[in-house]
């Protein structure tokens, strides 16, 4: 995958985390993925489209993601709550909007966010996308960002 | 001073709602998406809106085209994810009057529309 397209999402990560919650993350080297397993426990999936294809997953350990909502809401909710899955989704809603901004081309629309939350689960994508893991340390624990995206035409694939 | 905010993220309402009460403003009506904030704007007559731009059932940018052609004069600021300078210049182009890119910090979004109240009232 063009490490062009990773970098944004290194950035946006940060500058979320940072703007919204004064929570500094540490991103770590990016590897490619090669399960179709979630990284963690709690995951906000976003769909992209347009000029650029795929899915992005935001995939926390339950504590972090518990610790990090408590920051965006200003209270500890429960995993089960609504609220608790509308927050997590609203952080990679941001992430993804801040960093297809970057992008070159113009065309890109993200999608309305899901959440899945349980061990275990799995998210699986378009086969022909590779995943790419970026992992990301900060106060409240460990947090991993999956981008699996492609330039839509085959052409700019190959380009 | 009516305010409406229309974003179909509570957790964004809510902290968009803190801003606001800390500038003093408490008469705030909710909607989550465009079509819910159409049917509640002529029994609450806002005096601003804040609106998200993707969401379900009716985006932002649908209901500030819906809404101007009936209200040309009520403030709207747009309060989204989209932050490519095409999508400011749609949505001014639609009829908002500001644009307020996500993440914010409260100090940006009260001085947004601490400045938007105040160009519509000079």
């Amino acid at each position: 995958m063009d490490a062009n397209l990773i970098a944004p999402f290194i950035t946006s990560v940060q500058h979320v985390f940072s703007t919204m919650f004064q929570l500094p993350v540490e991103v770590g080297d990016p590897s490619i993925k090669n399960t179709n397993h979630c990284s963690h426990d709690v995951s906000a999936i976003i769909g992209m489209s347009g000029e650029f294809l795929g899915n992005v997953v935001l995939s926390m350990p339950t504590d972090t993601a518990i610790a990090v909502v408590a920051l965006f809401t200003g209270e500890k909710l429960d995993t089960d709550s609504d609220d608790f899955a509308d927050a997590v989704g609203e952080i990679i809603n941001m992430i993804c909007g801040s960093a297809k901004a970057s992008f070159q081309r113009k065309n890109v629309s993200i999608s309305v966010p899901s959440v899945v939350i349980g061990p275990n689960h799995r998210v699986t994508g378009q086969s022909d996308i590779p995943c790419v893991l970026i992992p990301g340390t900060t106060d409240c624990g460990e947090l991993v960002l999956e981008v699996a995206i492609r330039p839509a035409s085959s052409e700019a694939a190959a380009a | 001073m009516r305010i409406m905010l229309i974003d179909d993220s509570k957790t964004m309402r809510n902290i968009q709602k803190s801003v606001l009460k800390q500038l003093g403003y408490t008469e705030i009506e909710e909607a989550c998406d465009g079509q819910d904030a159409l049917s509640k704007v002529a029994a609450f007559n806002p005096d601003l809106c804040l609106v998200d731009w993707n969401m379900p059932v009716m985006d932002g940018l649908t209901f500030v085209k819906t809404f101007r052609q009936k209200d040309k004069s009520t403030p709207l600021i747009m309060v989204t994810t989209e932050a490519e300078k095409s999508r400011v210049i749609e949505a001014i182009k639609a009829g908002v009057n500001n644009y307020v890119v996500k993440p914010f910090t409260p100090d940006l979004l009260s001085e947004r529309i601490t400045e938007t109240l105040a160009k519509v009232s000079a």
